[in-house]
Order: structure tokens, then C-alpha cells, then sequence
């Protein structure tokens, strides 16, 4: 299913597509034919176009209902999307050949993959977890002292399997065992980067996450169909079937639909509140000033023409419109990355376990470069001024103990009160 | 000045007892093949003239390098950090030089430059994170100043950030048919290079900012594990230690262990003496420091057992709680850290190198004269962080804080905060 047959004559340069989902061209033809690829010429076209519709019918409905049932959900999705990506990735480069030689050598990959998600999901989600547990001593206690050594623990376990890696390194095949070594540690570092980012977003609430994820789906959609209608000049020697005109058009859509998606995707609480532990129940919380429809008076040229007189908007569709800028125009470049990486190599695909569409890698490519500003510009120009605040307040849940922050606290009431007394 | 040795023709009848174990010798002096059909031949160190010149070349640098690191030291922190970033430097030019294959980067101009680009977006914001709290502190008096720099650490994240997209769209812009893989793994490498280089030193500066003590004694313990091992493997080496470096015997490996975890129970104490050490550093100044070295650096009196204090004309031992802690220390460099050195061998064999460079006369470059202290540095910071940070001073230590860079104001409001979190908590969530 990922191959595609020949093209006919090169013709009018008109239809040259602009079509992220097209990495089932091979590489020569389309250096080759510059020309014809208008869509409704070619029967087999329409067969794949359909199939790619239906992996994307059938993915954007999983997504759905995950989103649905909660942050929880979502965030064991994205460990499942990650492990599938970084089982792709880890076979990429790998050569049969010597792997035979080498028994036991890709249990270490796995032994690395297991420490990086140990240290990035218990960072992200040690308060959490401490909240969860927060009712129940025992447990309360355990988790404490996990959290204290796990920094020492995850350590441990990566010396562990780096010593582990220097007394297998057999004569002969050193060079390749020290690239895959490298290999493993790129990829670790590119995959959980992003999903840790991801499920950061997540708990900030699930709009950070499907906002972001969204518009890079809305950006290739639109980029598609501008260039299938307007497509002309080419845009990067990478990707040859991006054009210029599809690249301009899915600006100016995305940024148009992330204003108006934020505004719908804002009304929801399931969406917009965050989630403090790991329970998985109802939301309620007070959005907070971000959330709070705001009336702005329409100018009177306006009204005359449409029956309303004033708009409601959500301050956040502003914070949408930077978000939306950026998918349409610096996000594209983690598709061009890939692409240029897929030539270095000599690779058609990142994998095939998406029919119609290649691996998931190949899905995911923009997503990683979104999700890490989307948490970047979440964390700089969203979260409340009083930053420094937080910060010590996440420093004393995180790393005090129960009677030491009761401690802290009667100890600072102390010390306010005695300069409000001293001062007076 | 690194010249090659010619190692004396194998005899049948010289033992193999004199199979050197040492660190800092003619390990990198000797072509690798000759060292694996020497395997069964006489290393002895007296037996060779050039070797001990060769010696003498590699004593003097090291004599150098040590005079050198201790007048840093007198200097204080900051020329501590200083001296870190050099070394940080010359070991990423070191490293970037490796992989670059001459002729194809002339059809690159200006890629070279691109490594330089993502070292100094990497440095900016490794060392704007650690430094954050000290900067800040620093210029507190100055309300100017002040605000500029909380303004910039507010927005530190973002412009590191955009710094490192604008680099990756440089590269992808940059990219050339037929240099795909070429420009792909020079990519690669720089990163891997950065990774390795800016994490080490990162928890470097962040330790000594703690206190000098904290990084000077995990280095020494690895020198000494160095010369230790030598000297074990010079008198005792016989059975060799593992494939990669065959100049490692078990004795010196041992040996070593034992010495280094010894010197380090006594280095802690004889460190542990001095403020200049133990004091940690909260601003950028480079006064004099002085300030409570608190319960770890106390001496305490350990009388011997009866028995015992008869054998001895001592009657017991002043202990301070930080000795103990010397031992893990002393433990994990001589036990673990020399896995760096064995990865940075294999390294080199795997690409055929010699050396990672060669600016230190006799040693090679700055990467092989690291290659173990960047382990330890993780796995002083990691311990620090982990068991020595007492529970009691966090709650001083966040008082303080609290104190220092909040408002009368701001000091309420988080009260009145921490107030309702513990409310919450009581009554459970809704």
C-alpha cells in the first residue's frame, strides 16, 4: 500500500500538489516528473487517497474518544505512540547481520527506553502522584521517599545499562555498536522531549494539547488542498510537492482557524481546567481569566452589513493566534527534517503500521516540534505572572514532607506576623 | 611532542608480571596493534629509555595542570566556573574537529559555524538555569538591573528556544543533495557532543556553587584513582582487566579501589577544614566567604574501643559526618567512573583514533584527561542533591529563600496560598 504507481507525461505544472501525507511518492519519479500530478488523472490515486481517508477517519475517531475519556487516557496514549515510535525508529538503522552477532543487544535499547520514561514521567508527574495519594499515610510516605531517590535510581539504572553496554562491546563491531549506542540515545531524546512536553501540556489541561495537535492537522489539510487548487511554484528542494501557495494559503487557514477553534474548544471545562492528580473523574474548577468570554463592541461599519452587534472573545484565541503562526510556518520544517533525513538514509518510510500514511513517525514529525513550543510558550506567557510564587510553592509540595511543610508554614506565619507587629 | 613508542622486541623470558596497569602512561603512546601482539611481552618501565622520557614529559604537564588547578582554586568560585567553561570549549573543539572530514566540509561553507551556533544557544541556556537564582542575588542592590534580569530569566526558556529553532532551520536550509548524510550525522554528532559535554559540566558548576569541596574532591579521587591504579599495576599487575584497555590489570583495579576509597575518608576531613571549601556561594561575588559550614563539616570525637586504644598510642579519632559520605564517593570513582575511560578507549578503537586531540604534551587532548571526571561530576551532583542536602536545612533553606526574593507582599499572598493548598488537601479535591 505504500507504493504508488508511475506517473504519465509530465504536463501542466498546475496540479503539482502540495501534500504533506504524500511520502508514498518515491523519490527518483517525482525528481523526474516534474509534471503531471493533477489527482483525478490516475484511477490507483483514488484507491489510495481512500485508504489513506479511512486510516485518518478511523485515527482522528480513537482520538476522539480518547480525549473524551481523559487525561489519564490521553497520557497512556502517548506513551503507546511513543513506544511504537521508538520501535520504529530503533529499527531503522539496525542491520541483521550483526545484530545476530550480538545476542542481548537490543535488550538494551529497551533497558534505556524504561529508565528515560521512569525519569521524565516521574518528574512530570511526582506532584500528582503525591496528590493522589495525599489521603493515605502509608502510601503518602512511600511515595515520598520514591520521589526523594528517584533522581539516584534513575541514574543508577542508566549507569547500569551503560556499563552494561562497555563490558558487551565485542572486537570487530565496535563502530557499529557505538553508533547504535549514539542512535539509541537520539532517539530517547527526540521521543520522550516531545511526550514529555506532551503530558505536561496535558495536566495544564487537555486544550494545550488538542489545540497545538489540531492546527498542525488543520495546517496539512489546508496545505493540501490550497496546493492542489493553486500549487505552482515549489518550495524546498526536499519535499518537492510542496509549493509555495499551499505553504501562504495554510498560513493565513490555520491562523484563521485557531483563532475561531480556541474560541470553541474554550467553553469546554473538560478542556480548559487542570488537573491536579492522577484521578480520572469530572472536572470543575473556575477557568480562570483566560476562559472568560470578553464583549467587544463591533465597529459600526460592521453591523450595518451583519445582524450582530459585538463578539464575544476569549482572551486565549489571541494566545491561539501565536500558536497557529507558528504550526503554519515553523512546524513544517520538523516535516522537512524528516524528509531530508528519510533521503540521507535512503528511507521511504519511518515504518508501516498506518496504512495508507506510513509509520507513525512519519504522523508525528510536526507534532514533536508543535508540542515542545506549545509547553514552552505555555509555561512563559500563560501561566500567571506571579511565577516565582509558583515556583516555591511547587519547591515545597515537591520536596518537603508533610510535617515539614506544616513546619514552614506556622514558621513563615510567624515571620509576618512579627514584622507586622514590629511595624506597627 | 607525543612521539611514538618503540616498545622493547617481546622476550620469552621476561614475566608478564610486569604488565603495567596505568592510566596516564604510554596507553595512548602505543600503536594498537603492537599492544595486542605484546600481550604476552615485557612492558616493564625500566626497561625502556624513551619511556622514561616520555615519562618526564607527561610528570611535567601534570605538575603543570595541577599548579595551574590549584591556583584556580585560591582564586575562588568563579574562576572555578571559568575555568570549567575553557575546558568545556577546548573539549567541543577537540570533539567537533574529530568527526569533520576535510574536503567535504570546503563544499559547506559556514557549517562549521552552525556547531559553534547550537554550543553557544546550549551554553546560554545551561548555565542562564543554573546561575538564575545567583544573578539574581547579585544584583538585588541595583533596581534597574534587577528588572532587566528578572525580565530576561522570564523569558530565558523562549529565547533559548527560538535560538535552537533558528539553528535547526539554518541547517535544514542548509542542507545540499548528495551531503545529506554527511550534514545528518554531523548533526547528530554535535548534538551528542553537546549532550555529553554541557551535562557534565552543568552539574560541575552547579556543585561548586554549593561549595568547592563538593568538586574538588570528586576530582581528586579520580586523579588519585589514576595514580593509584598505576602504581598497584606497576608493582602487582599480572591479569588483565578487560579487552578494551589491555595495559589494566585486576591488581592495579583493586589496589586502586582500596587507596582511592582510603584517600578519600582522609581527604574529606583535611578539605572539610577549610570555609573556603565548604562555604556555598549564593551570588557571583568573589569575596571572602563566611557562613556556618553546619553540621556535616563538624569534627566529632570518636574514642577507640578499649582494646584497640591500648595497641594505639591514639585514643580515638575526630570523625566528621562528611568522611562517610567520602566513602560512597571514593567507592563510585574507583569502582565505576573508570567505565568512562574504558567507553572513551572503545570509542576510539571503534573510529581509529588516536587520541582526541593533542593540546596537552604527553596526556593527548582535554577529552581523554576527562573522560572519567565526567562521570564522576554526574554522580557527585546526583549524590549531593539526593543525600547530603539534609531534610532540616530545606526548611531553612526555603525560609531563606522565600525571605530574600519575595516582597512583604508576595510573602502573604503565598501564605495565604500555601493556607488554602493545605484546606484543600484536608477536605480532599472536589
Amino acid at each position: 500500500m505504500k507504493k504508488d504507481p508511475g506517473y504519465g507525461a509530465p504536463s501542466t505544472p498546475t496540479a503539482r500538489l502540495r501534500r504533506r501525507k504524500g511520502s508514498t511518492e518515491a523519490f527518483p519519479e517525482v525528481d523526474k516528473s516534474n509534471g503531471d500530478n493533477l489527482l483525478v488523472n490516475d484511477r490507483n490515486k483514488y484507491k489510495s487517497f481512500l485508504i489513506r481517508t479511512y486510516s485518518t477517519v478511523w485515527m482522528i475517531g480513537g482520538f476522539t474518544f480518547v480525549i473524551y475519556m481523559g487525561h489519564l487516557y490521553i497520557w497512556a496514549m502517548v506513551v503507546v505512540i511513543q513506544i511504537f515510535m521508538a520501535k520504529e525508529l530503533f529499527n531503522l538503522l539496525r542491520r541483521a547481520s550483526e545484530d545476530r552477532r550480538l545476542p542481548g543487544f537490543r535488550i538494551l535499547n529497551w533497558h534505556f527506553f524504561f529508565t528515560a520514561m521512569l525519569f521524565v514521567y516521574g518528574r512530570i508527574l511526582s506532584q500528582r502522584l503525591v496528590n493522589t495519594v495525599a489521603s493515605d499515610k502509608v502510601l503518602y510516605k512511600l511515595v515520598s521517599k520514591f520521589i526523594k531517590y528517584h533522581m539516584v535510581t534513575c541514574y543508577f539504572l542508566y549507569i547500569a545499562g551503560f556499563v552494561w553496554f562497555i563490558l558487551t562491546l565485542k572486537k570487530k563491531m565496535y563502530k557499529y555498536q557505538f553508533s547504535q549506542f549514539a542512535w539509541t540515545h537520539m532517539i530517547l531524546i527526540v521521543v520522550f522531549t516531545q511526550s514529555a512536553f506532551t503530558v505536561a501540556n496535558i495536566f495544564e489541561g487537555i486544550f494545550w494539547f488538542l489545540l497545538p495537535a489540531s492546527l498542525i492537522i488543520v495546517n496539512d489539510v489546508a496545505a493540501y488542498i490550497f496546493g492542489f487548487f493553486f500549487g505552482k511554484t515549489p518550495l524546498i528542494k526536499l519535499s518537492p510537492k510542496k509549493t509555495w501557495e499551499g505553504f501562504i494559503g495554510a498560513s493565513v487557514a490555520t491562523v484563521i482557524s485557531a483563532f475561531f477553534l480556541a474560541n470553541v474548544l474554550g467553553h469546554f471545562q473538560w478542556l480548559t481546567c487542570p488537573r491536579k492528580d492522577l484521578s480520572s473523574g469530572w472536572l470543575h474548577c473556575d477557568p480562570g481569566t483566560l476562559f472568560r468570554p470578553e464583549e467587544f463592541a463591533l465597529p459600526e461599519w460592521f453591523s450595518e452589513w451583519f445582524p450582530w452587534k459585538e463578539i464575544s472573545i476569549l482572551p486565549v484565541q489571541w494566545h491561539a493566534l501565536c500558536l497557529g503562526l507558528f504550526a503554519s510556518i515553523i512546524a513544517p520544517f520538523g516535516g522537512f527534517f524528516a524528509s531530508g533525513f528519510k533521503r540521507a538514509f535512503n528511507i521511504k518510510d519511518f515504518g508501516d503500521s498506518i496504512p495508507g500514511h506510513g509509520g507513525i513517525t512519519d504522523r508525528m514529525d510536526c507534532q514533536m516540534v508543535m508540542a515542545v513550543f506549545a509547553y514552552i510558550y505555555h509555561q512563559s506567557f500563560v501561566v500567571p505572572q506571579n511565577l516565582t510564587l509558583e515556583i516555591i510553592i511547587d519547591q515545597i509540595m515537591m520536596n518537603l514532607s508533610y510535617e515539614e511543610q506544616r513546619d514552614l508554614y506556622t514558621q513563615l506565619g510567624q515571620m509576618i506576623m512579627e514584622r507586622a507587629t514590629g511595624e506597627s | 611532542m607525543r612521539q611514538k613508542e618503540q616498545s622493547p622486541p617481546p622476550s620469552p623470558f621476561t614475566p608478564p608480571s610486569a604488565r603495567l596497569r596505568h592510566r596516564k602512561h604510554t596507553k595512548s603512546q602505543e600503536v594498537f596493534p603492537d599492544v595486542s601482539k605484546l600481550n604476552g611481552g615485557s612492558n616493564l618501565l625500566v626497561d625502556d629509555q624513551n619511556k622514561y622520557r616520555s615519562m618526564w614529559v607527561r610528570t611535567l604537564s601534570s605538575f603543570w595542570m595541577l599548579g595551574g588547578v590549584i591556583l584556580i582554586l585560591y582564586l575562588g568560585h568563579l574562576y572555578i566556573c571559568a575555568m570549567v567553561v575553557v575546558i568545556q570549549i577546548l573539549m567541543a573543539a577537540e570533539l567537533f574537529h574529530l568527526r569533520r572530514i576535510v574536503h567535504e566540509s570546503k563544499r559547506l561553507p559556514g557549517f562549521w559555524l552552525i556547531n559553534w551556533y547550537f554550543f553557544f544557544t546550549a551554553m546560554l541556556y545551561v548555565y542562564g538555569r543554573i546561575l538564575r537564582q545567583h544573578l539574581v542575588n547579585t544584583v538585588t542592590s541595583d533596581k534597574f538591573f534587577c528588572k532587566l534580569v528578572n525580565g530576561l530569566f522570564k523569558y530565558h526558556m523562549v529565547i533559548c528556544y527560538f535560538l535552537y529553532i533558528a539553528g535547526v532551520m539554518w541547517f535544514i536550509l542548509t542542507l545540499k543533495k548528495r551531503m545529506y548524510k554527511y550534514q545528518f550525522g554531523q548533526y547528530a554528532w554535535t548534538h551528542m557532543i553537546l549532550i555529553v559535554v554541557f551535562t557534565q559540566s552543568s552539574f560541575t558548576v552547579a556543585n561548586i556553587f554549593e561549595g568547592i569541596f563538593w568538586f574538588i574532591l570528586p576530582a581528586s579521587l579520580i586523579a588519585i584513582n589514576d595514580v593509584a591504579a598505576y602504581f598497584f599495576g606497576f608493582f602487582f599487575g599480572r591479569t588483565p582487566l578487560i579487552k578494551l584497555s589491555p595495559k589494566k590489570t585486576w591488581e592495579g583495579f583493586i589496589g586502586g579501589s582500596f587507596a582511592t576509597v582510603l584517600f578519600a575518608f582522609m581527604l574529606a576531613n583535611i578539605l572539610g577544614q577549610f570555609r573556603w571549601m565548604t562555604c556555598p556561594r549564593k551570588d557571583l561575588s568573589t569575596g571572602w566567604l563566611h557562613c556556618d559550614p553546619g553540621p556535616l563539616f563538624k569534627l566529632e570525637y570518636y574514642p577507640f574501643p578499649n582494646n584497640i586504644a591500648e595497641l594505639l598510642p591514639w585514643k580515638g579519632m575526630w570523625i566528621s559526618p562528611v568522611q562517610w559520605h567520602a566513602l560512597w564517593l571514593g567507592l563510585f570513582a574507583s569502582i565505576i567512573a573508570p567505565f568512562g575511560g574504558f567507553f572513551a578507549s572503545g570509542l576510539k578503537r571503534a573510529f581509529k583514533i588516536k587520541d582526541f586531540g593533542d593540546s596537552i604534551p604527553g596526556h593527548g587532548g582535554f577529552t581523554d584527561r576527562m573522560d572519567c571526571q565526567m562521570v564522576m561530576a554526574i554522580f557527585a551532583y546526583i549524590y549531593f542533591q539526593s543525600f547530603v542536602l539534609a531534610p532540616g536545612s530545606s526548611v531553612e533553606m526555603i525560609l531563606d529563600q522565600i525571605e530574600r526574593s519575595l516582597s512583604h507582599e508576595e510573602q502573604q499572598k503565598l501564605y495565604a496560598m500555601l493556607g488554602q493548598i493545605f484546606q484543600d488537601q484536608k477536605y480532599g479535591y472536589m
